[in-house]
């Protein structure tokens, strides 16, 4: 029998056609699973087409005709970063983010410890405080930190943006990493405590290295936050010149409505930062979005 | 004593993170409260005219208008269940679906990547899909080859809330997949093959046993997308600045526009006191369930 001297390859290619079977049969789940990708490609892949094609191509057909008008040219970049100054936007982004997400994480981090680990007075309807605040529309707090900010002149470096995002970040911050804290291993942490450690030491070099997962998490979280915030930085910074790529993308708008090509370019840039992010830190940035949902 | 002084020290860890709430977040919104009841005028108190401006709001046609059905209430509460219900009902549908294929993965990072990208650029890649020329629109171009007149979607009363709402649920659908994805997959599959040997169709074990077993979690997902609607302003600023005549108004906006185009800080304030307001049950909620998944531990 063949199926005695070649056991192995007959079963594998019978396996093959049992796919391929499956496969076929079921045709409706493959097809509506791929409208659905395409449905949701297409509208990303027209902007970042746009970007790469002529003005007049733009104007004159679709993006989706680009193999049939094949022009590849980088004249909306070199435009937008030219004489639009989105490289100075783009540096500006990085300027306001890395410091906003660092202050809530790190001051955050301190504060979820306490909650976690250390008994203080009002500890647990503080921490309820806190549960509230993590929904707070910014809207609610506009108006009276701008005043805060304009009497110490705040508002015309980058030191208001940073305390502002800090403040709004840090509730959900506190609340995710105390999550995270209550969740490690209580002894090793008395261990430490009897051996004469400080509260402290505790936290630098022991709690903190091992919530590595949670802060990553966090981290991406605030920084997309802020990276990708509009409102906050139209309101809190003035001087145009230190506005980040939302607020130079978004006031285009004004002046530029219809015209694709300089509105691709400059939405292309503004995603481009977190794309990297999602492709290169996926596990992070997803859980850090969903444990950030509730926000 | 020895005592009370460690607590003392204890207490210095949330100091950092208690200076910056008192001083950025409550103290602000206590002011805001006490704007909302003030004329405000150039964003300062001028003078104090109790629920003055909460009554006019109400009068408001772009605020609340239900004679005519529009304003910026009534087109949050469009979008409550347009945008929640549409994410949530996308988002189960491709959860369960991909549930069953080996591209999975794939399938969920695609509807996911929107997440990651700003409300300014989703705004933007939506006004191109939307492009009233059929030549540049994607919409507009296929139903020119449908044979259809081109439709100004941002441009008209009727269609633009539908028009940035659908762009809404394309960047907010993905969240909705990955969450609801990891619940189905808690689901015991001994209850599904049960029901499905017991005669049930698909739709029905579906219907009757996967959605009460993940019931918990889609309460998550519909107060999650709750607060993005209370709070959603970037992508109606980008896509059509409150317009047309300010059909596309969200709360925000009404904030927005009343604070800092007209600068009539008390009228505005209490824009943002009702957002404050709409928001308090789900702290209420939120607040339960903390003190809930607390006590479990």
């Amino acid at each position: 029998m063949i199926g005695t001297i070649q056991p192995h390859a007959r079963s594998r290619s019978a396996r093959a056609r049992r796919e391929i079977v499956t496969f076929v049969r079921r045709w409706p789940l493959h097809l509506a699973l791929i409208l659905i990708a395409v449905v949701w490609i297409l509208p990303s892949l027209g902007v970042i087409i746009t970007s790469v094609r002529p003005r007049n191509d733009i104007s004159s057909t679709g993006w989706w005709t680009v193999l049939f008008h094949p022009a590849v040219t980088l004249d909306n970049y070199t435009n937008i970063i030219g004489s639009l100054g989105f490289g100075r936007a783009f540096l500006n982004s990085f300027l306001i983010a890395v410091p906003a997400t660092l202050l809530p994480i790190s001051i955050g981090a301190l504060a979820a410890y306490a909650f976690a680990f250390l008994r203080f007075w009002g500890r647990k309807t503080l921490f309820l405080i806190i549960v509230a605040l993590m929904v707070m529309p910014v809207q609610a707090g506009f108006v009276p930190i701008l005043q805060i900010f304009s009497t110490f002149g705040l508002n015309r470096s980058y030191v208001g943006i940073w305390l502002a995002h800090t403040a709004f970040g840090l509730p959900f911050a506190i609340f995710l990493l105390r999550g995270f804290f209550v969740q490690l291993p209580l002894e090793i942490l008395e261990s430490a405590r009897i051996d004469g450690a400080s509260s402290l030491r505790v936290f630098w070099q022991i709690v903190l290295p091992l919530s590595r997962p949670a802060l990553a998490s966090l981290a991406v979280f605030q920084f997309l936050w802020v990276w990708n915030d509009l409102l906050m930085n139209l309101v809190f910074i003035s001087n145009p010149v230190l506005q980040p790529l939302t607020v130079q993308t978004a006031s285009l708008l004004s002046s530029f409505g219809q015209e694709f090509d300089i509105l691709s370019a400059s939405s292309v840039v503004l995603m481009i930062v977190p794309l990297i992010v999602f492709l290169s830190l996926q596990r992070y940035f997803v859980r850090g979005i969903v444990a950030g949902a509730v926000k | 004593m020895r005592n009370a002084r460690r607590r003392f020290g204890n207490a210095l860890f949330i100091l950092p993170a208690g200076l910056l709430l008192t001083v950025f977040m409550i103290y602000p919104i206590i002011l805001t409260v006490r704007m909302s009841l003030d004329t405000g005028d150039g964003l300062r108190l001028t003078k104090f005219i109790g629920l003055t401006n909460f009554v006019q709001l109400s009068k408001d046609r772009l605020f609340l208008d239900l004679a005519n059905l529009s304003g910026a209430v009534f087109n949050n509460g469009i979008w409550l269940v347009l945008y929640v219900g549409g994410c949530l009902l996308l988002g189960l549908v491709i959860a369960s679906l991909a549930d069953r294929v080996r591209y999975e993965r794939a399938i969920k990072a695609i509807v996911f990547a929107p997440q990651a990208i700003a409300a300014t650029a989703a705004g933007i890649i939506w006004l191109l899909v939307y492009a009233p020329q059929p030549n540049i629109g994607l919409l507009n171009g296929a139903l020119g080859a449908a044979g259809v007149q081109p439709i100004g979607w941002l441009g008209q009363p009727a269609t633009v809330n539908l028009a940035i709402i659908v762009a809404a649920v394309w960047a907010g659908t993905g969240l909705v997949v990955v969450i609801l994805s990891a619940a189905i997959k808690g689901v015991p599959i001994e209850l599904v093959e049960a029901s499905m040997i017991d005669g049930a169709s698909p739709f029905q074990t579906f219907r009757r046993i996967v959605i009460p077993m993940i019931a918990v979690p889609i309460s998550v997902v519909v107060v999650t997308l709750s607060i993005s609607v209370i709070k959603v302003f970037d992508i109606v600023y980008v896509m059509t600045h409150g317009g047309p005549a300010g059909a596309s108004r969200v709360i925000a906006y009404t904030y927005y526009v009343q604070t800092f185009e007209a600068g009539r800080g008390g009228y505005g304030a209490a824009a943002a006191v009702i957002m404050v307001l709409l928001m308090v049950p789900i702290m209420a909620l939120n607040i339960r369930r903390f003190r809930l998944d607390d006590a479990d531990r």
